[in-house]
């Protein structure tokens, strides 16, 4: 039997990496076939490819569909062939109609004018197929509930005709009844012979639905086995399964008094009533400590430290105390206050003013210590500049360099320089090296080393295991807002992590 | 180890670019237009280099001046007051009330006048910075609103005359003598700004330009404010309003420049986001901006009230963009985090140049709408055109 789609020896390169190296991947008709990886296995990459986002041309290797070639020049080549694909973020226009979404960019039309009763009579028909028997496809799409929603786009995807249903962690924004009605509407499908592709982090889901398991690591496929024939355990071994090759210079440290106590915390999401992306979290961070903070995409993290800072949107409830004293952080101004210090994940969306030079970003936090009565004094600002140039290395001709003519590595010391000149007690690192080359990672590294040596703490979240393993002194573990598991760094394992962080067995 | 070099390479490379040439491109090319403006003018009309006429020009850019200076701020910001037009109508006609209808002096007038602007500004930021209502509408809204209040409070007559202390504020000059001792001490603090940067930068290690660069800097000022007071001294001295406008624009360049407020400013115009999470009060620091704007509006309204010795319905009306133009042809960027308060001044003297040139050869009113469009465009479209290909 040929397979449904069959992609052969896939490269993709990117400026600077491989992220993917002569994968190849076959699914058979009717199954649901998971897909499973790391944070940055080259997972979404490849459906990338799939979907004719990167049309062909742009990397090597061959797809079948039903065991003819096809080369995607555009997404709509790979829509004609049957490949829909189905984000994490839906794609839907919150202010109009169901029906209005499910014909987006298809409407039947004669001379442009619209047949609005065939658009609003083939909607039901769709919305039957998905189980939704009792929605009116003239109602505002915004009105339902997000699981709702993504039915939609699931029938959205059948009126094209879809055979290959691609959906990338569906499951993330979904509460437990939703995940099975979705699971039920999978199962539906797998009778009527329409292909799954289903990526998630979370295997009790995998291993619930699928058929068979191909897991990627590091852009390359460690291969493929149909369910029955793996265990969870054995999945993640796969899925982290490279050596720690890498050195990091962690230093021990002597931990300190706790500078850092949160307690019962609870984080809402701002958009979703009633979805918590925190859940009841209670943790402590001590005097000249690195604690890691572990999870997959999607489980809450960055939420989490952005909560601490102050600077996200959605409610919180619960204590938190530095040193000892409760503090109440209801904006970034109270929090830089209290001590603490946030180097985000977007250094350019969060981090950096790109069109301001080095003096001017690495001041911005710290105005009120080289000014006197609101006049900025210039030299101090240019020596402090200075410094932070010369102790993180950064690479520029002069403080008065432009920020955003700086490389990745460069601009991300600049953003830890404005953090340092506020001497905060608790510095929190958001994906602190993500994008940055191998020579500045590891004098982040170094100065990381040099901050805990000075007394301050760190709270690091991390997707990269490796780092997390390397440089953390203990490693909490969260999913889906919620606490799995703490450990130190001489017990902790990438297998310990991963399987905490999927929702197995933690402590 | 690769990548190491490339770093080196690229430094030696950008290390090589004479910076203190280039890194103003911008004001060169705005300045040139200007004098390009002037020289194709003076050409079409023997009057348009006069004295009396080059003394006019500089009073009739005052009041967009004025209004630019504010208007920097807004746009740097990341924000937009269309109201300004209405407001200098608005507070033009209470200054005029004040003075003609209830015998006010000048001094509790002025005070007065400013008040309300700040107080207008003050209102309009808080709608803004706290209700988080775009500053398009509620200024777009105040624009009318303002315009409605003038029109009722004063049902429609046209205020005149003023006392003639209030007058002056518009049409005195400053004389002979106290325009050289203006001269003089002004291009005393450039000499002395020039060199104390020298030194400074020199202290810190950075390039500092060849001597002769900074001579010839200097040079350039001096022979320009020599000029300048020479020629307004051989009409009537130079305009009251323009030393505002000197004044004004020397305390804002000030403001932007060396204090944290005018860094926030700019930084949250460039990414208030990053700004936000700086523990920048970005709330506060719009407001604020609001109400300076609309207070330097209230300043331009007591000078073109003074200068027409009269507050009609219409004055004002349009400013508002003549001073959004002058911002943008002066290089302010509307998508806000750039922008100098002198670029503004240039860009409000190339309007003014082209309104002057066009009436002086009697061309009708609407070709000055046709070419003062034009050119906004022009300028914008040059500065689009560079970057790009600065981007390649």
């Amino acid at each position: 039997m040929t397979a449904a789609l069959e992609m052969r020896n896939i490269t993709k390169q990117f400026p600077g990496v491989k992220a993917l190296d002569d994968v190849t991947f076959s699914v058979k008709k009717g199954e649901v076939h998971a897909l499973c990886g790391e944070n940055g296995a080259g997972k979404s990459t490849l459906m990338k490819v799939l979907s004719g986002l990167y049309p062909h041309g742009t990397y090597e290797g061959q797809i079948l569909i039903n065991g003819e070639e096809k080369r995607f020049g555009k997404i709509k080549d790979a829509e004609e062939a049957g490949i829909a694909i189905i984000y994490q973020e839906l794609a839907l226009v919150k202010e109009l109609s169901i029906g209005e979404n499910l014909f987006l960019g298809k409407e039947p039309a004669v001379f442009g004018i619209i047949n609005w009763e065939r658009v609003f009579k083939e909607s039901e028909r769709w919305l039957k197929e998905v189980g939704l028997h009792d929605v009116n496809p003239e109602h505002p799409i915004g009105a339902l509930g997000i699981g709702k929603q993504q039915q939609i786009e699931i029938a959205k995807a059948l009126s094209k005709r879809a055979n290959i249903l691609i959906l990338d962690e569906p499951t993330a924004a979904l509460t437990e009844q939703e995940v099975e009605i979705l699971l039920g509407i999978l199962r539906e499908f797998k009778e009527r012979d329409v292909t799954c592709i289903y990526i998630s982090h979370k295997l009790n889901e995998v291993f619930d639905i699928a058929d068979t398991v191909t897991v990627l690591r590091d852009g390359q496929t460690v291969g493929t086995y149909p369910i029955a024939e793996v265990n969870e355990d054995q999945v993640i071994s796969l899925m982290v399964g490279r050596e720690l090759k890498e050195r990091f210079p962690r230093m021990a440290s002597v931990p300190g008094e706790v500078v850092l106590k949160v307690t019962d915390y609870t984080v809402m999401n701002p958009e979703r009533q009633g979805k918590k992306v925190i859940d009841n979290l209670s943790f402590e961070l001590r005097k000249g400590e690195i604690l890691g903070i572990a999870g997959l995409m999607g489980a809450g993290r960055t939420e989490l430290v952005m909560s601490l800072f102050g600077s996200y949107g959605g409610q919180s409830q619960g204590t938190i105390e530095i040193e000892g004293k409760p503090v109440k952080i209801n904006n970034t101004r109270q929090a830089i206050k209290a001590g603490l210090a946030l180097v985000s994940e977007d250094r350019k969306k969060y981090g950096l003013v790109l069109g301001m030079d080095i003096k001017s970003n690495v001041s911005l936090a710290s105005l009120g210590a080289i000014s006197s009565g609101g006049i900025l004094r210039p030299n101090e600002e240019i020596a402090a500049g200075n410094h932070y140039l010369r102790s993180l290395r950064v690479k520029a001709n002069s403080v008065e360099t432009i920020v955003g003519t700086l490389s990745g590595g460069n601009q991300q010391k600049v953003v830890l320089g404005k953090w340092l000149m506020t001497a905060p007690k608790i510095l929190i690192l958001d994906e602190p090296t993500r994008g940055i080359d191998v020579g500045a990672k590891f004098e982040i590294y170094h100065m990381m080393n040099e901050l805990i040596a000075q007394g301050v703490s760190i709270l690091m979240v991390s997707s990269e295991l490796p780092e997390l393993l390397g440089m953390s002194h203990r490693i909490m573990v969260i999913a889906e807002g919620k606490y799995q598991g703490e450990y130190a760094a001489e017990e902790a394992t990438q297998e310990l992590i991963m399987t905490a962080a999927t929702g197995g067995k933690g402590r | 180890m690769s990548m190491n070099q490339e770093t080196v390479v690229n430094q030696t490379k950008t290390k090589r670019r004479p910076s203190w040439f280039t890194f103003d491109a911008r004001a060169y090319t705005m300045i040139a237009a200007l004098l390009s403006i002037w020289v194709l003018f003076s050409l079409l009309h023997e009057r348009f280099l006069s004295p009396t006429n080059i003394s006019n020009l500089f009073l009739q850019m005052s009041v967009t001046s004025i209004l630019a200076i504010g208007m920097v701020l807004v746009i740097v910001a990341g924000q937009i007051d269309l109201s300004v037009g209405s407001l200098v109508g608005l507070t033009g006609g209470i200054a005029a009330i004040l003075n003609v209808w209830y015998e006010w002096n000048t001094v509790p007038v002025i005070i007065a006048t400013m008040a309300i602007g700040a107080a207008i500004g003050f209102i309009q930021g808080w709608i803004i910075a706290y209700r988080a209502v775009p500053a398009f509408i509620v200024t777009l809204g105040g624009m009318l609103i303002f315009r409605g209040i003038l029109f009722g409070t004063t049902g429609s007559v046209t205020i005149a005359p003023l006392t003639p202390s209030m007058k002056a504020i518009g049409q005195s000059y400053v004389g002979d003598l106290m325009g050289w001792i203006f001269g003089i001490a002004s291009l005393a603090v450039a000499g002395y700004l020039v060199m104390r940067r020298r030194s400074a930068r020199a202290k810190f290690g950075f390039e500092v330009e060849p001597f002769a660069v900074s001579v010839l800097r200097l040079g350039v000022i001096g022979a320009l404010v020599i000029g300048f007071v020479y020629v307004m001294n051989s009409y009537k001295g130079i305009p009251v309003p323009f030393v505002m406008v000197i004044v004004l624009a020397l305390i804002f360049t000030f403001i932007s420049k060396n204090t944290t407020f005018g860094r926030q400013i700019y930084a949250i115009g460039g990414n208030a986001e990053a700004a936000r999470l700086s523990g920048i009060n970005i709330k506060r620091r719009i407001m604020l901006v609001f109400v300076l704007c609309n207070t330097l509006a209230a300043i331009a309204a007591l000078v073109l009230t003074a200068r027409l010795n009269a507050a009609t319905m219409s004055s004002g009306q349009n400013y508002e963009l003549d001073a959004i133009a002058a911002c943008v042809i002066g290089g302010t960027s509307l998508m806000g985090g750039t922008g100098t308060i002198v670029g503004a001044i240039i860009g409000a003297l190339v309007m003014a140049s082209l309104d002057n040139g066009m009436s002086l050869m009697n061309l009708e009113s609407f070709w000055q709408y046709i070419v003062k469009g034009g050119i906004l465009i022009l300028a914008v479209y040059a500065d689009m055109y560079t970057r790009q290909r600065k981007k390649v």
